[in-house]
């Protein structure tokens, strides 16, 4: 499929096109798009078609709906403590989003919409406002003592602030690109190793054999990215309570 | 009330003969997959709070007309950002371990 020639096209993956031909092209809706929406179809389907008959003891969707919702209501009160259960919608969406976004992508045909550094630094930005804005409702202007801790000698405030304003304002930035370089990172591996099977495999009499090699690389491949996919939506969601529990306590 | 209560007692006494209730204590380890992963994470942190630094030190130069100082100071001030993140990522004391 990637193989023209002896050309690895690993990148092309990544590629925006429009959704449903010229319609899509109109409006400038692209299958990213088009999987997000996929993405959150799944969520809300899965919460509210699988929590319908709302059993005590439940069925296959239910239990999932429950154990997600357990996952992140667990995590978001273990790191913000009581106070932090108003932002759990909040946290919760974002993991729901993010890990759903994530395993679409390891359907075949599918698109990964978290492998662009736009739509992760967008999620990022999102939850870098709604913290500085929690901490500015919560403290108001005593929020600004965050950037100079406490004992510290105040002939180094003109050292210490800006550090910390950078360190500040690089969490959207790292946040964001964890994501992205992770689920770029994987898609590539995957991508590359599969065009070495085909490669390989049309190389003579010897060639199904040795293309066995990078198949079971790819088989074992897939089974990382799944955890991967988990992992990173994982990450951002525990960084985001992190961060909401700066926000509420200020240290 | 008392049937509900009886039910989750019969449901961890269930859980723990089929052992999947995990033995409490550090149930929540460290994120990272390895010493890649805590390798990555750390260059995330010093890459970003660098391109912070020299971001605003250049539109700092450029509104200020300070050509190379300020981009120069918002470089090492970057550094020193990225250097406090990575040491924030493995601070003892902090209680919370990502």
């Amino acid at each position: 499929m990637a193989a023209e020639g002896k050309a690895i096209d690993a990148l092309s993956q990544f590629e925006l096109a429009p959704f449903l031909g010229a319609l899509g092209e109109s409006v400038r809706f692209s299958q990213s798009n088009a999987h997000m929406l996929l993405a959150i179809g799944l969520i809300t389907g899965l919460m509210v078609w699988g929590m319908r008959h709302r059993a005590v003891v439940p069925g296959r969707l239910q239990a999932l709906a429950e154990s997600g919702y357990e996952f992140v209501h667990d995590m978001v009160s273990a790191q913000v403590g009581e106070e932090g259960k108003r932002y759990f919608p909040f946290v919760f969406s974002l993991f729901m989003f993010i890990l759903f976004g994530n395993l679409l992508g390891m359907l075949p045909y599918a698109f990964t919409f978290t492998s662009h550094i736009a739509v992760t630094f967008a999620l990022a930005a999102l939850v870098f406002v709604v913290v500085t804005i929690v901490a500015l409702a919560i403290h108001g202007t005593h929020f600004f003592s965050y950037f100079f801790p406490e004992g510290a000698p105040k002939l180094l405030a003109p050292v210490i602030i800006p550090i910390e304003i950078i360190s500040y304002l690089s969490r959207p930035l790292s946040l964001s690109v964890r994501l992205f370089a992770n689920m770029v990172a994987g898609h590539v591996m995957l991508k590359v190793f599969a065009t070495f099977v085909v490669l390989l495999g049309g190389l003579g009499v010897i060639g199904p054999f040795v293309a066995v090699l990078p198949l079971a690389l790819n088989i074992a491949l897939v089974g990382f990215e799944l955890l991967v996919a988990f992992l990173q939506a994982y990450v951002f969601a525990i960084l985001t309570s992190i961060y909401l529990h700066d926000a509420v306590h200020l240290h | 009330m008392s049937e509900r209560d009886g039910f989750e007692q019969r449901l961890r006494e269930a859980r723990t003969r089929q052992g999947l209730d995990k033995p409490s204590g550090d149930g929540k380890g460290s994120l990272s997959t390895g010493p890649w992963g805590i390798g990555f994470r750390a260059g995330v942190e010093v890459v970003s709070a660098l391109v912070v630094g020299v971001v605003i030190g250049l539109m700092l130069d450029r509104w200020l007309g300070t050509k190379p100082w300020l981009f120069l100071l918002f470089f090492v001030a970057g550094a020193a950002a990225g250097i406090l993140n990575v040491y924030r990522l493995f601070a003892p004391g902090r209680g919370r371990k990502i």
